[in-house]
């Protein structure tokens, strides 16, 4: 028990701190790395309190995939610039802030709402009350769950996704002109007789060949 | 405290192996590579040349480590460490045996899965922190690559657990029993085996470090000892993916003829004479295909091996659940 604590401190204490440098330091691309080392000492939080598919899921989507994409953002756009623009300019017409400032806003308000569900129904974080069998693994009972209970709920959840990611193809999707394409259907099926033109050649004027 | 020692003992039990198993599996990758090709290969250091890469290490450890004076240095030492750690740590859940494995987890493969895509950030970190341009574009090609190739070694991940029911390690080994998955499932065998090939750099999809065009890569900037531990950290990774392969298609640590002789040899060997073949075939690869064009690259994983990967799954499904043989709890 003394060993599950410490690790948990340490676990935690990692998340805090990281979560505490993503905002706090300079170089954007160090956020981004701290930001990933928050996510992994949650991932191990996660598995502690035996939600291991959670924890391994956290890990693979947003480490492997979502990190991956906010770091190539984050290296190829000149962020760092950018910020620094933002709070150096001595006309403060940035019109981030109030948009931030309401998002924070919500934030805090649906975190009072969670700590004081948790304060008040302490029946909704005691995992004993729902159906848990030990029998089972933690990945059986999720699905049990996910493909019964909340099977709409689930389904309209990647449905939004699906919608997304088609919204974010096709704003980005444009067809620029003169560009050459490999058409592999077009080089098989290519015959000798459209590949090969046997020209007769007048001798002294020769022939003009259109290309 | 005991438990303690028994633990350890147990991780350098398991780790000292596979690094010297790394380390001669250099060897017989550049043995393989030179006899393709009609060369002789390393056969000068000790018998065969078996001790190449032990002089190669030497060389390394007594070279000097160069930082470059522009680069970020923290993430600069930061990356071949995590590229290393990435790929031992993955060993933890490979089940040598029935009860012969390191840490029996219930979502062995998902952590497989998991630590195989942390390890885009080793190579991530190395290119951006060089400050160069050749790691820069290495480390984005490879970061792109990885990621794109992900997507369908888990699908055909998939596949397999939908035979089995679980996602133990040891569990999907003991449901191959009467009959390992490479026959029902030959064809997620084949794309599984090419994107792993693309997962792990190797040729022909080598593109993170293709010579010609980039030096190498992300490793550019990188010397002595530290670029010693990238290169054992992608053979580890290598050898990782011919394990999981093993695995996922081969029946693991099972003997391939449930007979008297061949009952009395350890799982532990045939996992690894598997391991060995798929190596070997990797290696062979390498000596003969010339390396893919980008485009050509990212069409085959997205618009070749998603696509078809995505429909076995729903054929597999299908079948499992018409002649209801669905795995159940």
């Amino acid at each position: 028990m003394v060993a599950h604590a410490i690790f948990f401190y340490v676990f935690s204490i990692i998340a805090v701190i990281s979560a505490i440098m993503v905002t706090v330091s300079k170089n954007t691309v160090h956020s981004v790395f701290f930001l990933i080392l928050d996510f992994i000492s949650i991932s191990c939080l996660f598995i502690m309190i035996g939600a291991e598919f959670l924890g391994m899921i956290m890990l693979i989507v947003y480490v492997g995939a979502v990190a991956v994409l906010f770091l190539f953002v984050v290296m190829m756009l000149n962020v760092a610039q950018q910020k620094n623009q933002w709070f150096n300019s001595e006309t403060t017409t940035s019109s981030h802030i109030p948009v931030g400032l309401i998002i924070s806003t919500i934030i805090f308000f649906e975190l009072i709402i969670v700590v004081g569900g948790w304060k008040y129904k302490p029946e909704l974080s005691n995992p004993n009350t729902n159906q848990m069998f030990n029998e089972i693994s933690n990945t059986h009972s999720l699905g049990q769950v996910l493909y019964t209970d909340y099977i709409h709920i689930f389904q309209i959840s990647g449905m939004i996704l699906l919608i997304a990611m088609i919204g974010a193809i096709v704003l980005t999707f444009r067809k620029r002109e003169g560009v050459k394409t490999q058409s592999y259907l077009k080089q098989i099926s290519r015959e000798r007789s459209e590949g090969i033109e046997v020209l007769e050649v007048p001798s002294n004027k020769g022939v003009k060949i259109d290309d | 405290m005991n438990l303690v020692f028994e633990e350890v003992y147990k991780i350098l039990f398991l780790l000292v192996p596979v690094l010297v198993s790394v380390a001669m599996i250099v060897w017989l990758d550049r043995r393989v590579w030179a006899f393709v090709q009609k060369r002789q290969g390393p056969n000068v250091v000790g018998p065969f040349g078996l001790l190449q890469s032990l002089a190669d290490a030497l060389k390394f450890i007594f070279k000097e480590i160069i930082i470059p004076a522009s680069s970020n240095k923290i993430i600069f030492i930061l990356a071949p460490i995590i590229t290393m750690t990435l790929a031992l740590i993955a060993w933890a859940v490979i089940p040598f045996g029935e009860e012969q494995v390191l840490a029996n987890i219930n979502v062995g493969i998902l952590y497989i899965f998991a630590v195989s895509s942390l390890g885009v950030y080793g190579i991530i970190m190395g290119g951006w922190a060089s400050n160069s341009k050749y790691p820069f574009l290495g480390s984005i090609r490879s970061a792109a690559q990885m990621v794109s190739y992900e997507v369908s070694i888990g699908i055909i991940i998939i596949n397999v657990l939908l035979c089995v029911g679980s996602l133990n390690l040891s569990d999907i080994v003991l449901a191959q029993q009467n009959i390992w998955f490479i026959i029902p499932l030959f064809p997620m065998f084949v794309i599984f085996f090419i994107s792993s090939l693309a997962e792990t750099n190797r040729p022909p999809f080598d593109l993170p470090e293709a010579e010609a065009e980039l030096v190498a890569g992300y490793q550019t900037e990188y010397s002595g000892m530290m670029y010693a531990m990238f290169w054992l950290g992608e053979y580890a990774n290598i050898l990782l993916m011919c394990a999981l392969g093993s695995i996922l298609f081969l029946g693991g640590w099972l003997s391939p003829i449930d007979l008297y002789p061949f009952n009395l040899i350890p799982g532990a060997v045939w996992l690894i004479l598997k391991i060995l073949l798929l190596f070997i075939l990797f290696a062979l690869v390498k000596a003969v295909v010339p390396r893919y064009r980008y485009d050509q690259l990212m069409r085959l994983g997205w618009k070749i091996f998603l696509p078809f990967s995505l429909t076995y799954v729903v054929l597999t499904a299908s079948y499992l659940f018409y002649f209801n043989l669905l795995p159940t709890l």
